[in-house]
């Protein structure tokens, strides 16, 4: 399963398979690996020493902060850095008890799920709409994949300046209809900002993913659907849909995460310097806490639950989500 | 059950490709169509604008007594079976079967029956609650006929069903598709590009050619009287011979060999003769005949096909394996047997019919076993 280069006018094909495959694989189909090229190797080690960079940094990256993200949430830390001393689960229990983490994850449940909703739905939506357009036509399709390279950091970029206080339109916007907004300083507008830039620096990314696995519909199977179905929403809901779920389905994974993880940027711009009563999530928290507070028991704690909802999170979509995914 | 009435029919596509061009076509109640042509002649096309898969861009389509070009393809009470199946992969058999009912608010119970009917037709109900994926090419096809069937549409419309299917599986098929339709007495309009599949189907043969209708006509009509040398050498395998000749008076000449008949005067001077492989025989001693140089031959069980050169030019006679061969044979043929066609448009000439020789009923296979 390779992914085509980004350069590719047809990347329909790669991507959905590349979604789904990722997914095949881990069901462990013997199938899958049967077509697999195999190659013998000479020396039995010459594998293990090929796959040792990559492990190496991921045991470096990521495993090992785990490991220590986990000791150091037993242990008290001297702000000073004058040793540590064992506490138990007191770091935990001291963050769950605590409201102020109670009132942040509440807001990055809503957060998260507000955003992968809206990155989901948006995406899909103008991915629909292009199809209709852009079916055979490969210059407009090459056309539509440049937002795809170019759009994350810019979009960003623009998203923010959209809020901008002084400059920016949505704000001036706003004011129009009597809406003082003020991002930064009023809780609910810098939350209302922070879901709006998120989604929107989401949707690119969605909306490629969408597109490619639309135009991996067989086109004789929505020519029979055109023929069983005269309702062109509901031939959407029982055809087209269902058939997209594999690229959905993957879709969903990756903006939960990105909810959850990478909005970390659009969060720290905004909230940066005045977080005092704004909105974060709780891997901003996880920093201010470790970073700005100095408090490295208590952001470690804080690290493990996070990890072990991404964990039940993850479970969760596979085992409950994803059966209902008719991969083809 | 209904018939169809395409007037005047011409598509043309974005950028100005005119792929069908001005057709009309009665199809009767319960007839069956084949639209036969070579690739690219606009049979996918034509069909595709009474599905409504295409608009329409001059004339009309009739189902019934409706004119149906602005009638969306769920609504004009047809049925398609597509080459590729176009099963709904995320659908069992059932579901399948059932979708187009269900979108039409058919109840429950009918569904049911209907579906059932039509599994037990084309004995795919063992495999109803399973998904396309795990069938096989032939299962799909007849999961695919399974939900036209259940439909009970005014016409089905098929687009060359079974290109993908090998070929003894299409044998079976086509028979099966003949019965069913038969039986269903449901109008038909076939399209495939296998002259044989068209031959054995269809009621009434529709041969197109670069978007025109070049003749229309039961199937043995077309194989014996094509009306012009495009049909010819598209019906019929192997392909009709097709020869310059000159006439002087009542001798034809094929380059240095001559065919004589008394019945030839009516004929221009120059012209494209038309011979069928199996009309040809070995010529008897005394009896006028044309000498070919044998340069290779097909054997194919009851026939054999022996192609050679006659004065330079292509010639196939399928004769029979008794026959001894050798490197050159002289062959006959009943002038009433030969075809004749414009050199310059290709249109077939007047049938002449020589009495002496024979009348066309009797083949000349009893006349070659004979000699
Ligand atoms: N969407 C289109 N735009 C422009 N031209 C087209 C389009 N679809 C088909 N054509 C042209 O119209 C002509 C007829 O096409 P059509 O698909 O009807 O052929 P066909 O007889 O079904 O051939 P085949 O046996 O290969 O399926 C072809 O020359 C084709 O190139
Ligand atoms: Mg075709």
């Amino acid at each position: 399963m390779t992914h085509a280069p980004l350069s590719s006018p047809t990347p329909a094909a790669p991507f959905p398979s590349g979604a789904g495959g990722l997914f095949r694989r881990f069901k462990a189909r013997p199938s899958e690996d049967t077509s697999a090229k195999r190659v013998q190797f000479n020396s039995p080690l010459l594998p293990y020493l090929f796959l040792a960079p990559q492990m190496a940094i991921i045991f470096i990256f990521f495993y090992w902060p785990s490991v220590q993200a986990i000791q150091s949430s037993f242990y008290l830390e001297d702000p000073f850095g004058f040793g540590s001393s064992f506490v138990g689960l007191a770091n935990y229990t001291d963050v769950l008890k605590s409201n102020e983490y109670l009132g942040i994850a509440r807001f990055t449940a809503v957060f998260t799920a507000l955003v992968t909703f809206f990155s989901l739905s948006i995406g899909l939506l103008l991915a629909v709409k292009a199809d209709g357009v852009i079916r055979g036509n490969a210059a407009y399709k090459t056309l539509l994949i440049w937002v795809y390279a170019i759009a994350p950091p810019v979009a960003g970029l623009m998203g923010m300046m959209m809020f901008d206080q002084h400059i920016g339109p949505l704000v001036k916007f706003a004011g129009l209809f009597g809406w003082e907004m003020k991002v930064g300083l009023n809780y609910n507008d810098t939350a209302f900002a922070m879901i709006v830039v998120s989604v929107w620096k989401q949707i690119p990314y969605n909306f490629i993913f969408f597109l490619s696995g639309l135009q991996g519909i067989p086109v004789s199977v929505r020519e029979a659907a055109i023929m069983d179905c005269r309702s062109g929403l509901r031939r959407f809901w029982t055809v087209i849909l269902p058939l997209l779920a594999p690229t959905a389905f993957f879709l969903l994974i990756i903006n939960t995460t990105y909810a959850l993880f990478d909005t970390f940027g659009v969060i720290d711009v905004i909230v940066k310097d005045k977080a005092a009563n704004n909105p974060i999530t709780l891997v901003y928290k996880v920093y201010m806490d470790g970073f700005r507070g100095n408090d490295l028991g208590g952001s470690s704690a804080q690290s493990v639950i996070l990890m072990i909802i991404v964990f039940v999170l993850t479970i969760f979509q596979f085992r409950f989500i994803e059966r209902r995914v008719h991969y083809n | 059950m209904a018939q169809i009435n395409i007037t005047n029919v011409s598509k043309i596509y974005a950028g100005g490709v005119e792929a069908v061009k001005s057709v009309s076509l009665d199809i009767a109640d319960g007839e069956f169509i084949v639209l036969v042509g070579p690739s690219g002649c606009g049979k996918s096309t034509l069909l595709r604008m009474v599905a409504g898969l295409e608009a329409i861009s001059k004339g009309t389509v009739e189902i019934g007594d409706r004119v149906i070009n602005d009638i969306e393809p769920a609504e004009r009470d047809i049925a398609m079976v597509f080459q590729n199946y176009a099963l709904y992969p995320h659908m069992t058999v059932y579901n399948n079967l059932a979708y187009g009912l269900k979108n039409r608010g058919t109840p429950k119970a009918e569904i049911d029956a209907r579906v059932a009917e039509a599994a037990r037709m084309l004995e795919i109900e063992p495999y109803l609650t399973r998904k396309p994926r795990a069938l096989s090419g032939g299962q799909r096809q007849r999961v695919a006929m399974g939900r036209a069937i259940v439909r009970k549409p005014a016409a089905f419309l098929f687009d060359e069903p079974l290109s993908n299917l090998d070929a003894k599986l299409r044998v079976t098929m086509r028979g099966e598709i003949k019965q069913l339709q038969k039986r269903l007495g449901t109008t038909s309009l076939y399209v495939t590009h296998d002259q044989l599949e068209a031959m054995t189907l269809a009621d009434r043969l529709v041969v197109l050619n670069g978007g025109q209708i070049e003749q229309i006509g039961r199937p043995l009509d077309v194989y014996h009287t094509p009306a012009s040398t495009f049909v010819a050498s598209f019906i019929g395998s192997p392909a009709m011979n097709l020869l310059r000749a000159t006439r002087e008076g009542s001798r034809l000449h094929f380059g240095s060999q001559v065919l004589e008949s008394d019945r030839l005067s009516a004929l221009p001077t120059e012209l494209t003769i038309g011979i069928r492989a199996e009309d040809l025989r070995v010529a008897r001693a005394g009896e006028q005949s044309l000498t070919m140089k044998v340069d290779y031959i097909e054997e194919l069980g009851a026939q054999r096909l022996v192609h050679g050169m006659l004065d330079g030019k292509k010639l196939t006679a399928a004769l029979s394996p008794e026959i001894e061969l050798s490197d050159t044979i002289a062959l006959t043929i009943a002038p009433s047997r030969l075809h004749f066609f414009d050199v310059t448009t290709g249109k077939r000439l007047a049938q002449i019919v020589d009495g002496a020789v024979g009348k066309r009923e009797d083949t000349g296979a009893l006349e070659m076993a004979g000699g």
